[in-house]
Protein backbone atom coordinates (compact mmCIF):
# COMPACT_ATOMS: atom_id res chain seq x y z
CA UNK A 1 0.00 0.00 0.00
CA UNK A 2 1.57 3.26 -0.92
CA UNK A 3 1.82 5.42 2.46
CA UNK A 4 0.82 8.74 2.98
CA UNK A 5 3.65 10.12 2.80
CA UNK A 6 7.42 9.00 2.21
CA UNK A 7 10.08 10.82 3.04
CA UNK A 8 14.06 9.16 1.55
CA UNK A 9 17.44 10.38 2.46
CA UNK A 10 16.27 13.70 2.93
CA UNK A 11 19.40 16.21 3.80
CA UNK A 12 19.00 20.37 4.07
CA UNK A 13 21.25 22.73 4.95
CA UNK A 14 21.54 26.14 5.41
CA UNK A 15 24.56 27.56 4.40
CA UNK A 16 27.31 25.79 6.46
CA UNK A 17 24.61 24.60 9.12
CA UNK A 18 22.71 21.43 8.52
CA UNK A 19 19.28 21.80 9.48
CA UNK A 20 18.25 18.07 8.19
CA UNK A 21 21.04 15.20 7.68
CA UNK A 22 19.96 12.26 5.71
CA UNK A 23 16.07 11.57 7.23
CA UNK A 24 13.98 8.83 5.93
CA UNK A 25 10.40 7.94 7.35
CA UNK A 26 6.99 7.11 6.24
CA UNK A 27 3.48 8.50 7.57
CA UNK A 28 1.24 5.27 6.71
CA UNK A 29 -2.19 5.98 5.43
CA UNK A 30 -4.89 6.23 7.97
CA UNK A 31 -2.11 6.31 11.02
CA UNK A 32 -1.41 8.81 13.84
CA UNK A 33 2.40 9.19 13.18
CA UNK A 34 4.00 11.53 15.93
CA UNK A 35 7.48 13.73 14.87
CA UNK A 36 8.91 14.07 18.27
CA UNK A 37 11.95 16.71 18.45
CA UNK A 38 13.07 19.91 20.77
CA UNK A 39 12.93 23.09 19.23
CA UNK A 40 15.18 23.89 16.35
CA UNK A 41 15.51 19.36 15.81
CA UNK A 42 14.51 20.42 12.45
CA UNK A 43 11.26 20.03 12.29
CA UNK A 44 10.26 23.33 10.80
CA UNK A 45 12.40 22.87 8.23
CA UNK A 46 11.31 19.57 7.12
CA UNK A 47 7.62 21.26 7.08
CA UNK A 48 9.17 23.21 4.94
CA UNK A 49 10.34 21.01 2.39
CA UNK A 50 7.28 18.91 2.28
CA UNK A 51 4.83 22.18 1.75
CA UNK A 52 7.43 22.74 -0.99
CA UNK A 53 8.24 26.26 0.25
CA UNK A 54 11.53 25.47 -0.52
CA UNK A 55 12.82 22.46 -2.17
CA UNK A 56 15.31 19.62 -0.97
CA UNK A 57 18.98 19.47 -1.66
CA UNK A 58 18.84 16.22 -1.80
CA UNK A 59 16.61 13.33 -1.50
CA UNK A 60 13.00 13.21 -2.16
CA UNK A 61 9.52 13.51 -0.72
CA UNK A 62 6.62 11.27 -2.20
CA UNK A 63 2.55 12.60 -0.81
CA UNK A 64 0.55 9.43 -2.07
CA UNK A 65 3.27 8.15 -4.58
CA UNK A 66 3.43 12.22 -6.08
CA UNK A 67 6.94 13.75 -5.86
CA UNK A 68 6.53 16.99 -4.39
CA UNK A 69 8.64 18.86 -6.60
CA UNK A 70 8.36 16.97 -9.94
CA UNK A 71 4.02 16.50 -9.73
CA UNK A 72 3.71 19.64 -6.62
CA UNK A 73 -0.06 20.16 -7.73
CA UNK A 74 -1.24 16.07 -7.41
CA UNK A 75 0.94 15.90 -4.22
CA UNK A 76 -0.28 19.22 -2.72
CA UNK A 77 -3.89 18.28 -3.32
CA UNK A 78 -3.57 15.55 -1.17
CA UNK A 79 -2.45 17.57 1.67
CA UNK A 80 -3.93 19.55 4.31
CA UNK A 81 -1.76 21.84 6.58
CA UNK A 82 -1.76 23.75 9.69
CA UNK A 83 1.24 25.55 10.43
CA UNK A 84 2.76 26.51 13.60
CA UNK A 85 2.13 30.10 12.92
CA UNK A 86 -1.66 30.93 13.13
CA UNK A 87 -2.62 31.51 9.78
CA UNK A 88 -6.09 32.75 9.55
CA UNK A 89 -7.29 36.49 8.59
CA UNK A 90 -8.40 38.01 12.10
CA UNK A 91 -10.37 40.54 10.03
CA UNK A 92 -12.20 38.30 8.11
CA UNK A 93 -15.01 35.76 8.82
CA UNK A 94 -14.60 32.41 9.96
CA UNK A 95 -16.69 31.21 6.61
CA UNK A 96 -14.55 34.12 4.39
CA UNK A 97 -11.78 32.04 5.75
CA UNK A 98 -12.77 29.10 4.66
CA UNK A 99 -14.16 30.18 1.45
CA UNK A 100 -10.80 31.75 0.71
CA UNK A 101 -8.99 28.46 1.16
CA UNK A 102 -11.75 26.91 -1.04
CA UNK A 103 -10.20 28.99 -3.92
CA UNK A 104 -7.28 28.31 -3.50
CA UNK A 105 -7.75 24.81 -4.19
CA UNK A 106 -10.36 25.15 -7.07
CA UNK A 107 -13.87 25.40 -5.02
CA UNK A 108 -16.19 27.43 -5.41
CA UNK A 109 -18.66 29.52 -2.83
CA UNK A 110 -21.39 27.16 -3.55
CA UNK A 111 -19.90 23.81 -2.92
CA UNK A 112 -17.38 25.66 -0.43
CA UNK A 113 -19.88 26.84 1.65
CA UNK A 114 -21.57 23.80 2.15
CA UNK A 115 -17.81 22.03 2.77
CA UNK A 116 -17.27 25.04 5.36
CA UNK A 117 -20.58 24.70 7.23
CA UNK A 118 -19.42 20.34 7.94
CA UNK A 119 -16.00 20.87 8.24
CA UNK A 120 -16.80 23.74 11.42
CA UNK A 121 -19.60 21.11 12.74
CA UNK A 122 -17.04 18.89 12.67
CA UNK A 123 -14.71 21.01 14.87
CA UNK A 124 -18.04 21.70 16.75
CA UNK A 125 -17.76 25.57 15.54
CA UNK A 126 -21.12 25.39 13.48
CA UNK A 127 -22.24 28.32 14.95
CA UNK A 128 -19.08 30.17 14.78
CA UNK A 129 -19.10 30.87 10.96
CA UNK A 130 -20.47 34.10 10.94
CA UNK A 131 -17.85 35.46 13.44
CA UNK A 132 -14.61 37.58 12.92
CA UNK A 133 -11.88 35.08 13.49
CA UNK A 134 -10.20 37.55 15.84
CA UNK A 135 -12.49 37.20 18.15
CA UNK A 136 -12.19 33.03 18.38
CA UNK A 137 -9.85 31.58 21.75
CA UNK A 138 -6.77 30.13 20.34
CA UNK A 139 -8.20 26.52 20.88
CA UNK A 140 -10.65 27.65 18.62
CA UNK A 141 -8.78 28.96 15.88
CA UNK A 142 -7.15 26.00 15.92
CA UNK A 143 -10.12 23.88 15.02
CA UNK A 144 -11.03 26.00 12.30
CA UNK A 145 -7.60 25.71 10.67
CA UNK A 146 -7.81 21.77 11.48
CA UNK A 147 -11.58 22.51 9.67
CA UNK A 148 -9.58 24.95 6.64
CA UNK A 149 -6.83 21.89 6.39
CA UNK A 150 -9.77 19.51 5.65
CA UNK A 151 -12.25 21.23 3.74
CA UNK A 152 -10.55 20.19 0.32
CA UNK A 153 -10.92 16.58 1.32
CA UNK A 154 -7.14 15.58 2.01
CA UNK A 155 -5.70 12.02 3.21
CA UNK A 156 -2.69 13.36 4.38
CA UNK A 157 -2.48 15.98 7.62
CA UNK A 158 0.36 17.82 8.54
CA UNK A 159 0.04 20.00 11.50
CA UNK A 160 3.30 21.45 13.09
CA UNK A 161 3.06 21.90 16.52
CA UNK A 162 -0.50 22.62 16.85
CA UNK A 163 -0.91 22.93 20.79
CA UNK A 164 1.50 25.34 21.64
CA UNK A 165 -0.12 28.10 23.32
CA UNK A 166 -3.48 26.61 23.94
CA UNK A 167 -4.62 25.92 27.91
CA UNK A 168 -4.56 22.24 28.94
CA UNK A 169 -8.32 21.82 28.12
CA UNK A 170 -7.66 23.08 24.37
CA UNK A 171 -4.88 20.86 23.97
CA UNK A 172 -7.10 17.52 24.72
CA UNK A 173 -9.93 18.85 22.99
CA UNK A 174 -7.39 19.36 19.93
CA UNK A 175 -5.57 16.10 20.05
CA UNK A 176 -9.12 14.17 20.57
CA UNK A 177 -10.65 15.65 16.87
CA UNK A 178 -7.54 14.62 15.21
CA UNK A 179 -7.20 10.99 16.55
CA UNK A 180 -11.06 11.37 15.73
CA UNK A 181 -10.38 12.18 11.88
CA UNK A 182 -7.61 9.32 11.94
CA UNK A 183 -9.94 6.93 13.48
CA UNK A 184 -13.29 7.95 11.67
CA UNK A 185 -12.02 8.99 8.33
CA UNK A 186 -8.91 7.00 8.06
CA UNK A 187 -6.65 10.33 7.76
CA UNK A 188 -3.05 9.84 7.42
CA UNK A 189 -1.57 12.46 10.04
CA UNK A 190 2.21 13.76 10.93
CA UNK A 191 1.85 15.39 14.56
CA UNK A 192 4.69 16.87 15.26
CA UNK A 193 5.77 18.42 19.14
CA UNK A 194 7.77 18.49 21.33
CA UNK A 195 5.32 17.59 24.19
CA UNK A 196 6.26 13.79 25.08
CA UNK A 197 2.29 13.39 26.72
CA UNK A 198 0.83 13.86 23.49
CA UNK A 199 1.97 10.60 22.36
CA UNK A 200 -0.48 7.39 22.75
CA UNK A 201 1.51 3.76 22.83
CA UNK A 202 0.35 3.21 19.46
CA UNK A 203 1.12 6.09 17.79
CA UNK A 204 4.25 6.06 15.17
CA UNK A 205 6.94 8.09 16.44
CA UNK A 206 10.15 9.42 14.46
CA UNK A 207 12.36 10.96 17.06
CA UNK A 208 14.12 13.89 15.31
CA UNK A 209 17.17 15.53 17.14
CA UNK A 210 20.16 17.84 15.60
CA UNK A 211 18.12 17.14 12.03
CA UNK A 212 18.83 13.55 12.39
CA UNK A 213 16.50 10.32 12.95
CA UNK A 214 17.27 8.75 15.58
CA UNK A 215 14.26 6.39 16.39
CA UNK A 216 11.31 5.35 14.53
CA UNK A 217 8.88 2.78 15.69
CA UNK A 218 6.03 2.43 17.60
CA UNK A 219 5.85 4.32 20.83
CA UNK A 220 5.77 1.44 23.16
CA UNK A 221 8.35 -0.21 21.29
CA UNK A 222 10.59 2.48 21.40
CA UNK A 223 9.97 2.14 25.28
CA UNK A 224 10.86 -1.33 25.51
CA UNK A 225 13.77 -1.31 23.61
CA UNK A 226 15.43 1.64 25.65
CA UNK A 227 14.49 -0.07 29.14
CA UNK A 228 12.68 2.63 29.51
CA UNK A 229 9.45 3.75 31.93
CA UNK A 230 7.99 6.31 29.78
CA UNK A 231 8.21 7.68 25.87
CA UNK A 232 9.68 10.84 27.92
CA UNK A 233 12.24 8.66 29.38
CA UNK A 234 13.27 6.74 26.22
CA UNK A 235 13.38 10.32 24.08
CA UNK A 236 16.11 12.02 26.67
CA UNK A 237 18.39 8.66 26.72
CA UNK A 238 17.96 8.71 22.98
CA UNK A 239 18.78 11.79 22.64
CA UNK A 240 21.40 12.30 25.37
CA UNK A 241 19.47 14.81 27.20
CA UNK A 242 17.57 15.96 30.36
CA UNK A 243 14.00 15.36 31.49
CA UNK A 244 12.97 18.66 32.03
CA UNK A 245 13.60 19.83 28.70
CA UNK A 246 10.36 17.74 27.32
CA UNK A 247 8.06 19.34 29.95
CA UNK A 248 5.52 22.13 28.79
CA UNK B 1 -16.95 12.74 -10.34
CA UNK B 2 -17.03 16.14 -8.93
CA UNK B 3 -14.19 18.85 -8.80
CA UNK B 4 -12.53 18.26 -5.67
CA UNK B 5 -12.36 15.00 -6.16
CA UNK B 6 -10.41 15.15 -9.81
CA UNK B 7 -7.38 13.69 -9.72
CA UNK B 8 -4.83 16.31 -11.26
CA UNK B 9 -4.77 19.10 -13.08
CA UNK B 10 -7.58 22.19 -12.95
CA UNK B 11 -10.02 22.97 -15.08
CA UNK B 12 -10.05 26.18 -16.91
CA UNK B 13 -13.36 27.51 -14.43
CA UNK B 14 -11.38 26.44 -11.28
CA UNK B 15 -8.42 28.73 -12.60
CA UNK B 16 -11.04 31.52 -12.03
CA UNK B 17 -12.52 30.56 -8.98
CA UNK B 18 -8.75 30.88 -8.01
CA UNK B 19 -7.84 33.77 -9.24
CA UNK B 20 -11.56 35.75 -8.16
CA UNK B 21 -10.94 34.21 -4.63
CA UNK B 22 -7.37 35.83 -4.58
CA UNK B 23 -8.88 38.94 -5.93
CA UNK B 24 -12.14 39.06 -3.11
CA UNK B 25 -9.64 38.51 -0.02
CA UNK B 26 -7.29 41.64 -1.36
CA UNK B 27 -10.82 43.07 -2.14
CA UNK B 28 -12.04 42.23 1.80
CA UNK B 29 -9.15 42.99 3.22
CA UNK B 30 -8.66 46.41 2.03
CA UNK B 31 -12.31 47.88 2.66
CA UNK B 32 -11.64 46.50 6.08
CA UNK B 33 -8.33 49.00 6.37
CA UNK B 34 -10.00 52.06 6.30
CA UNK B 35 -7.09 54.04 7.32
CA UNK B 36 -4.73 52.25 4.53
CA UNK B 37 -7.87 53.93 2.12
CA UNK B 38 -7.76 57.23 3.40
CA UNK B 39 -4.17 57.16 3.24
CA UNK B 40 -3.58 56.36 0.12
CA UNK B 41 -5.83 58.79 -0.92
CA UNK B 42 -4.55 62.22 0.77
CA UNK B 43 -1.25 61.73 0.08
CA UNK B 44 -2.10 62.35 -3.97
CA UNK B 45 -4.37 65.23 -2.80
CA UNK B 46 -1.84 66.63 0.02
CA UNK B 47 0.81 67.03 -2.87
CA UNK B 48 -2.01 68.20 -5.21
CA UNK B 49 -3.42 70.97 -3.25
CA UNK B 50 -0.41 72.03 -1.13
CA UNK B 51 2.84 71.55 -3.64
CA UNK B 52 0.81 72.05 -6.28
CA UNK B 53 -0.42 74.93 -5.30
CA UNK B 54 2.48 76.38 -3.72
CA UNK B 55 5.05 75.49 -6.65
CA UNK B 56 2.72 76.58 -9.21
CA UNK B 57 4.21 80.12 -9.75
CA UNK B 58 7.40 78.90 -9.42
CA UNK B 59 7.86 76.19 -12.23
CA UNK B 60 6.16 77.32 -14.91
CA UNK B 61 5.33 74.46 -17.74
CA UNK B 62 5.96 74.60 -21.31
CA UNK B 63 3.39 73.10 -24.06
CA UNK B 64 4.48 69.82 -24.56
CA UNK B 65 3.10 66.49 -25.68
CA UNK B 66 0.41 65.58 -24.73
CA UNK B 67 -0.82 69.28 -24.02
CA UNK B 68 -1.97 71.37 -26.30
CA UNK B 69 -2.18 74.44 -24.29
CA UNK B 70 -0.33 75.53 -21.40
CA UNK B 71 -1.21 73.64 -18.39
CA UNK B 72 -1.51 74.13 -14.66
CA UNK B 73 0.77 72.55 -12.65
CA UNK B 74 -1.72 70.74 -10.73
CA UNK B 75 -2.61 69.45 -14.08
CA UNK B 76 0.56 68.24 -14.99
CA UNK B 77 1.35 66.44 -11.63
CA UNK B 78 -1.65 64.90 -12.00
CA UNK B 79 -0.72 61.78 -13.76
CA UNK B 80 2.83 61.31 -11.56
CA UNK B 81 0.30 61.53 -8.40
CA UNK B 82 -1.76 58.73 -10.10
CA UNK B 83 1.58 56.74 -10.29
CA UNK B 84 2.60 57.82 -6.82
CA UNK B 85 -0.67 56.04 -5.68
CA UNK B 86 -0.09 52.80 -7.20
CA UNK B 87 3.73 53.14 -6.41
CA UNK B 88 2.91 53.23 -2.58
CA UNK B 89 0.26 50.44 -3.53
CA UNK B 90 2.46 47.93 -4.69
CA UNK B 91 5.24 48.35 -2.27
CA UNK B 92 2.29 48.77 0.50
CA UNK B 93 1.46 45.07 -1.17
CA UNK B 94 5.16 43.66 -0.66
CA UNK B 95 4.64 45.34 2.58
CA UNK B 96 2.09 42.82 2.88
CA UNK B 97 3.79 39.47 1.66
CA UNK B 98 6.98 40.05 4.11
CA UNK B 99 4.33 40.35 6.24
CA UNK B 100 2.41 37.58 5.11
CA UNK B 101 5.38 35.74 5.22
CA UNK B 102 6.23 36.21 8.77
CA UNK B 103 2.94 35.21 9.71
CA UNK B 104 2.26 32.16 7.79
CA UNK B 105 -0.29 32.99 5.68
CA UNK B 106 2.38 33.47 2.60
CA UNK B 107 2.34 29.94 2.93
CA UNK B 108 -1.29 29.29 3.17
CA UNK B 109 -1.01 30.54 -0.70
CA UNK B 110 1.95 28.44 -1.64
CA UNK B 111 0.99 25.70 -0.55
CA UNK B 112 -2.16 25.61 -2.79
CA UNK B 113 -1.64 23.03 -5.46
CA UNK B 114 -2.40 25.42 -8.02
CA UNK B 115 1.22 26.10 -10.10
CA UNK B 116 2.91 29.20 -8.13
CA UNK B 117 3.40 31.36 -11.20
CA UNK B 118 -0.39 31.72 -11.49
CA UNK B 119 -0.83 32.11 -7.31
CA UNK B 120 1.72 34.92 -7.60
CA UNK B 121 0.09 36.30 -10.68
CA UNK B 122 -3.01 36.18 -9.03
CA UNK B 123 -1.90 38.06 -6.16
CA UNK B 124 -0.66 40.66 -8.22
CA UNK B 125 -3.76 41.36 -10.20
CA UNK B 126 -5.41 41.57 -6.69
CA UNK B 127 -3.19 44.64 -6.13
CA UNK B 128 -3.20 45.92 -9.20
CA UNK B 129 -7.46 46.13 -8.94
CA UNK B 130 -7.02 47.86 -5.44
CA UNK B 131 -4.83 50.39 -6.64
CA UNK B 132 -7.05 51.22 -10.09
CA UNK B 133 -9.74 52.05 -7.47
CA UNK B 134 -7.84 53.58 -5.35
CA UNK B 135 -6.78 56.12 -8.83
CA UNK B 136 -10.40 56.87 -9.54
CA UNK B 137 -11.28 57.50 -5.98
CA UNK B 138 -8.48 60.02 -6.16
CA UNK B 139 -9.44 61.11 -10.01
CA UNK B 140 -13.25 61.85 -8.50
CA UNK B 141 -11.64 64.44 -5.82
CA UNK B 142 -9.41 65.92 -8.39
CA UNK B 143 -12.14 66.25 -11.00
CA UNK B 144 -13.29 69.22 -8.46
CA UNK B 145 -10.43 71.13 -9.05
CA UNK B 146 -10.45 71.01 -13.01
CA UNK B 147 -7.93 68.17 -13.22
CA UNK B 148 -9.99 65.76 -15.82
CA UNK B 149 -9.26 64.78 -18.86
CA UNK B 150 -10.14 66.32 -22.47
CA UNK B 151 -13.26 64.59 -22.79
CA UNK B 152 -15.03 61.55 -20.50
CA UNK B 153 -13.38 59.14 -22.45
CA UNK B 154 -10.10 59.45 -20.98
CA UNK B 155 -11.43 58.12 -17.85
CA UNK B 156 -11.88 55.23 -19.88
CA UNK B 157 -8.42 54.90 -21.82
CA UNK B 158 -6.86 55.71 -18.48
CA UNK B 159 -7.54 52.29 -17.51
CA UNK B 160 -5.09 50.11 -19.74
CA UNK B 161 -2.28 52.43 -19.03
CA UNK B 162 -3.23 51.98 -15.15
CA UNK B 163 -3.38 48.28 -15.55
CA UNK B 164 0.09 47.89 -16.77
CA UNK B 165 1.79 50.62 -14.85
CA UNK B 166 0.17 48.63 -11.71
CA UNK B 167 1.53 45.26 -12.67
CA UNK B 168 4.78 46.90 -13.07
CA UNK B 169 5.10 48.34 -9.83
CA UNK B 170 2.88 45.28 -8.13
CA UNK B 171 6.02 42.67 -9.90
CA UNK B 172 8.44 45.17 -8.71
CA UNK B 173 7.41 45.29 -5.10
CA UNK B 174 6.73 41.56 -5.38
CA UNK B 175 10.37 40.88 -5.99
CA UNK B 176 11.62 43.03 -3.63
CA UNK B 177 9.51 41.27 -0.75
CA UNK B 178 11.09 38.16 -2.05
CA UNK B 179 14.74 39.73 -1.75
CA UNK B 180 13.68 41.36 2.46
CA UNK B 181 14.66 39.22 5.07
CA UNK B 182 12.46 40.67 7.53
CA UNK B 183 9.96 43.24 8.23
CA UNK B 184 12.45 46.18 9.49
CA UNK B 185 14.32 45.90 6.72
CA UNK B 186 11.55 47.16 4.83
CA UNK B 187 11.82 51.11 6.11
CA UNK B 188 15.11 51.42 3.97
CA UNK B 189 13.47 50.10 0.94
CA UNK B 190 10.82 53.08 1.00
CA UNK B 191 13.87 55.30 1.37
CA UNK B 192 15.80 53.95 -1.27
CA UNK B 193 13.19 52.67 -3.96
CA UNK B 194 10.14 54.83 -3.76
CA UNK B 195 11.67 58.35 -2.73
CA UNK B 196 14.33 58.12 -5.61
CA UNK B 197 11.98 56.36 -8.20
CA UNK B 198 9.37 59.12 -7.23
CA UNK B 199 12.00 62.43 -7.71
CA UNK B 200 13.99 61.18 -10.28
CA UNK B 201 10.96 60.96 -12.83
CA UNK B 202 8.23 62.96 -15.00
CA UNK B 203 6.30 63.17 -11.97
CA UNK B 204 6.97 66.67 -10.67
CA UNK B 205 8.81 68.18 -13.55
CA UNK B 206 9.18 67.51 -17.57
CA UNK B 207 12.67 66.26 -18.32
CA UNK B 208 13.87 68.66 -20.64
CA UNK B 209 14.32 71.12 -17.06
CA UNK B 210 15.56 68.19 -15.94
CA UNK B 211 17.89 67.99 -18.78
CA UNK B 212 18.97 71.78 -18.75
CA UNK B 213 20.24 71.69 -15.00
CA UNK B 214 21.76 68.37 -14.59
CA UNK B 215 22.20 66.07 -18.45
CA UNK B 216 23.71 63.39 -16.15
CA UNK B 217 19.81 63.18 -13.83
CA UNK B 218 17.87 63.39 -16.99
CA UNK B 219 19.85 60.24 -18.51
CA UNK B 220 18.73 58.48 -14.51
CA UNK B 221 15.37 59.71 -15.27
CA UNK B 222 15.16 58.39 -18.78
CA UNK B 223 15.84 54.65 -17.49
CA UNK B 224 13.80 55.02 -14.40
CA UNK B 225 10.42 52.49 -15.09
CA UNK B 226 8.61 54.98 -13.15
CA UNK B 227 9.03 57.85 -15.38
CA UNK B 228 7.73 55.45 -18.26
CA UNK B 229 4.74 54.66 -16.17
CA UNK B 230 4.12 58.59 -15.46
CA UNK B 231 4.21 59.24 -19.32
CA UNK B 232 2.18 56.40 -20.13
CA UNK B 233 -0.62 57.41 -17.83
CA UNK B 234 -0.20 61.26 -18.43
CA UNK B 235 -1.05 60.13 -22.76
CA UNK B 236 -3.40 57.97 -21.90
CA UNK B 237 -5.36 60.24 -19.97
CA UNK B 238 -5.40 62.99 -22.73
CA UNK B 239 -6.71 60.04 -25.15
CA UNK B 240 -3.24 59.26 -26.82
CA UNK B 241 -0.57 56.90 -26.84
CA UNK B 242 2.84 56.98 -25.72
CA UNK B 243 4.29 54.05 -27.75
CA UNK B 244 8.04 54.44 -26.39
CA UNK B 245 6.71 54.57 -22.97
CA UNK B 246 4.29 51.71 -23.43
CA UNK B 247 7.22 49.80 -24.71
CA UNK B 248 9.73 50.28 -21.86
CA UNK B 249 6.94 49.67 -19.26
CA UNK B 250 6.31 46.31 -20.94
CA UNK B 251 9.59 45.58 -21.07
CA UNK B 252 10.16 46.51 -17.36
CA UNK B 253 6.97 44.24 -16.14
CA UNK B 254 8.13 41.39 -17.56
CA UNK B 255 11.64 41.52 -16.50
CA UNK B 256 10.21 41.66 -12.82
CA UNK B 257 7.48 39.69 -13.46
CA UNK B 258 10.13 36.49 -14.39
CA UNK B 259 12.30 37.13 -11.52
CA UNK B 260 9.72 37.63 -9.10
CA UNK B 261 8.58 34.21 -9.96
CA UNK B 262 12.02 32.64 -10.58
CA UNK B 263 13.00 34.08 -6.21
CA UNK B 264 9.80 32.33 -5.01
CA UNK B 265 10.55 29.52 -6.88
CA UNK B 266 11.46 26.90 -4.12
CA UNK B 267 13.79 24.98 -6.51
CA UNK B 268 16.30 28.66 -6.64
CA UNK B 269 14.66 31.12 -4.86
CA UNK B 270 16.11 33.36 -2.56
CA UNK B 271 13.43 31.69 -0.13
CA UNK B 272 15.97 28.87 -0.02
CA UNK B 273 18.62 30.82 2.06
CA UNK B 274 16.35 31.40 4.83
CA UNK B 275 15.77 29.54 8.05
CA UNK B 276 13.03 28.04 8.77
Amino acid sequence: MTDALAIRNVSHAYGARKALDDVSFSVPAGSFTVLLGLNGAGKSTLFSLITRLYAARHGEIDIFGHNVMREPGAALRQLGVVFQARTLDLELSVMQNLLYHAALHGIGPIDARRLGQAALARAGLADRAKDKARALSGGQMRRVEIARALLHDPRLLLLDEPTVGLDIKARADLLALVRGLVRDQHLGVLWTTHLVDEIADDDQVIILHQGKVLAKGRAAEIVAAQGAATIGDAFARIAGIGQEKLSA
Amino acid sequence: MSEIAAPRGFTLRQYLICLSGVVWREGLRFLHQRERFVSALVRPLVWLFIFAAGFRQVLGVSIIPPYETYVLYEVYIAPGLMAMIQLFNGMQSSLSMVYDREMGSMRTLLVSPFPRWFLLGSKLLAGVAVSILQVYAFLVIAYFWEIEPPTKWGYLTLLPALALSGLMLGALGMLLSSLIKQLENFAGVMNFVIFPMFFASSALYPLWRVKESSPWLYYVCEVNPFTHAVELIRFAFHEKVEWTSLAIVFGYTSAFLVAAILAYDPGRGMLMRRGG
